[in-house]
């Protein structure tokens, strides 16, 4: 398990410091090697790394399920990758601004050689702050690449005022309410800001959640919204793993992204599962600590999601 | 559950420390020859290896005996010669070259992206843009025509002609292609852990699922009636004697174990196929009776099998492993 490589994936519509934050990632002085799959050859100048050129072909899978997509080129590439295992320590996939993250990322979970030996550590996505009011209108791959996000870079924000700040994360906040906002300029985060986040030790990342709760049933005409919900006490897995595995096949095509973590009754570990559209993965992971509250908490991100639903159907359950 | 008592050949096993993801093992002349992901290529006395693509990896490999035709992430198609002389046969200034392939009569193919070049004996170049990637190659095994496998079917291109190749469509991704040795069947293997093929002569499907991962090694026997492949908990063998090929047939299953089949190379004369496993074990097994002889114990960092292969006669055979491991059994 942890000798995966892990795989950051960085994501953002055209412009807005994706390349920047890229170079910035490669030429900062932190002794590790990268492997870097670009579609564009030449913007980055790098003589330690090992710079790979991808075509973004994205395919479908006859597995009767209608969202799910791959991405072709990446599988092998990352074949080709693990034939020089020690030559870098992570991987990076720079995707192009029109692209869709959910492929890259569903790669990762559906196909099983590549999840045998690399996975996601997280999405990154960078947000032009002063152009952002009017991609959300005009770029429905804008909301995607929020919605899909681990991490966003709001950059640029030296280009905006205080208010207009403040409305892009809001905005931000009203699709993705559990991603960890950077706010930069030139794509300027320390480097453990984005990378080794490690997405599937979702603790952090879900504590922020609730306090956003509140603010996103103000956004109604989002298209794209995220639906959190805390369960004190245990889970029973008998009853929840038929109901997310129905729930996200029937739903499959409207939820973007979905994780979580249980407490499942009788089970000392965590029970950990992230997912991208149809596709689950889930696991049980290290043991609750004692002074820890045994609650459950999950993240569903996407279109048209019935809250009252979900929250009923969570809530019938608990053990 | 403990696995039944084999006879081994373990004695008869010389080791060769290839330290290194072994690409491809074949015989180049009598000469063990291994293709390393380092980008050498150990041929010759022990301990001798050549590395023609400098300090770029070998990412492909094909190999008729004559020739080991190399691709690496340089973008360079390099054939070596037994010896370790080496001769470069294309440069695709730095794309990686995702599959290679070498023709009856010594033509050669590789792949790079959606562009497939065919090169012949002459050294006249030809180019065809594949509608996606171009996963597989594999050469007819008459005539100069190359099958390529994509997403979404197979085509068929004649290098030496202008017409739009002829396609196989079938929906997916197609990864590994190989044909019959008589030409009458085209199987591919696919991202949705089945295999489809065709009947050339009239196009028609067969599907060959059940596989609980991909296949990502083919090998038909030295009569071309049964085709070996990887993928399963045994190495998954379809009959292709009759006309209809193995529709309707179930295949045959040898060196059940509880470990994935990674490579199958069938003998070059005998109805003996050298199976691989991902824990590194290898076993020789007879198709008429399902005899079993061990090649090589399962070691704890041997790692999986990724290539093996018969020398002409079929007295020798190369394997290597994923993590370096590589030997030469040499039969009674």
């Amino acid at each position: 398990m942890s000798d995966k490589i892990p795989v950051t994936v960085l994501t953002g519509y055209l412009g807005a410091g994706k390349t920047t934050l890229l170079n910035r990632i490669l030429t900062e002085p932190h002794g590790k090697k990268f492997a870097v799959i670009v579609n564009e050859f030449g913007e980055i100048g790098i003589d330690n790394d090992l710079v790979v050129g991808a075509d973004e072909e994205v395919f479908e899978m006859n597995n009767g399920c209608i969202c799910c997509t791959v991405r072709g080129d990446l599988i092998r590439i990352i074949e080709g990758l693990m034939k020089r295992k020690g030559k870098f320590d992570a991987i990076i996939v720079e995707t192009t601004g029109l692209a869709d993250p959910a492929p890259v990322a569903q790669t990762f979970f559906v196909d099983e050689d590549v999840s045998a030996r690399a996975r996601l550590d997280a999405v990154v996505t960078v947000v032009d702050a002063r152009w952002l009011k009017d991609q959300l209108k005009d770029a429905p791959e804008v909301k995607n690449q929020i919605a899909f996000a681990d991490v966003i870079i709001l950059n640029k924000i030296d280009l905006v005022s205080a208010d207009e700040l403040a409305n892009a994360e809001k905005s931000i906040r009203a699709i993705n309410a559990y991603a960890t906002i950077h706010k930069t300029t030139r794509s300027s985060v320390p480097l453990d800001a984005v990378l080794g986040k490690n997405a599937f030790d979702l603790d952090r990342i879900l504590d922020i959640a609730p306090e956003f709760l509140e603010d996103v049933h103000v956004h109604h005409d989002e298209a794209i919204q995220s639906v959190a919900l805390t369960v004190p006490g245990d889970i029973d897995p008998e009853k929840f793993m038929p109901w997310i595995n129905e729930f996200t096949q029937k739903e499959g095509p409207n939820i973007l992204r979905c994780k979580g973590i249980l407490s499942f009754k009788d089970e000392n570990k965590r029970f950990v599962f992230q997912g991208v559209h149809m596709i689950l993965d889930g696991d049980l992971q290290r043991d609750w600590k004692p002074e820890e509250t045994r609650q459950s908490k999950m993240v569903f991100i996407g279109h048209q999601l019935n809250r009252a639903a979900i929250e009923k159907a969570v809530e019938a359950c608990r053990a | 559950m403990s696995e039944p008592q084999q006879e081994s050949l373990t004695q008869r096993v010389v080791p060769i420390e290839a330290g290194t993801h072994v690409i491809r093992a074949q015989f180049l002349g009598e000469d063990p020859t291994l293709a390393l992901a380092d980008g050498r290529i150990l041929t010759g006395a022990a301990g001798a290896f050549v590395s023609p693509h400098g300090d770029a990896a070998i990412l492909v490999a094909a190999c008729n005996g004559i020739i080991l035709l190399t691709g690496g992430d340089d973008g360079k198609v390099i054939a070596t010669s037994p010896g370790g002389a080496s001769e470069t046969l294309g440069d695709e200034k730095g794309r990686w070259i995702d599959a290679l392939a070498i023709g009856p009569s010594g033509d050669i193919a590789w792949s790079t992206g959606k562009k497939v070049v065919a090169r012949d004996g002459k050294g006249e170049r030809k180019e065809w843009t594949a509608p996606s990637t171009a996963q597989g190659l594999i050469f007819a095994p008459k005539g100069y025509r190359l099958a390529i496998s994509h997403y979404n079917g197979v085509s068929l291109w004649f290098p030496n002609t202008e017409g739009v190749p002829e396609v196989r469509e079938w929906k997916g991704s197609h990864l590994d292609v190989t044909l019959s040795p008589d030409g009458r069947f085209l199987v591919t293997s696919m991202q949705e852990n089945m295999l489809h093929g065709w009947r050339l002569a009239d196009g028609k499907d067969m599907r060959m699922s059940g596989y609980p991962s991909k296949t990502r090694s083919f090998s038909w026997s030295h009569d071309g009636h049964w085709l070996a492949t990887s993928g399963a908990d045994a190495a998954i063998i379809w009959p292709f004697k009759d006309k209809e090929g193995p529709m309707g047939k179930a295949p045959r299953e040898c060196g059940v174990r509880h470990s994935k089949v990674s490579s199958v190379a069938f003998h070059p004369r005998a109805l003996v196929v050298a199976i691989g496993y991902e824990d590194s074990c290898i076993l020789l097994c007879r198709l008429t009776d399902g005899a079993e002889l061990l090649v090589r114990p399962t070691t704890k960092e041997g790692g999986k099998v990724t290539s093996m292969g018969w020398n002409r006669t079929g007295n020798r055979m190369i394997f290597g492993t994923e993590e370096g491991a590589a030997g030469v059994l040499t039969l009674p």
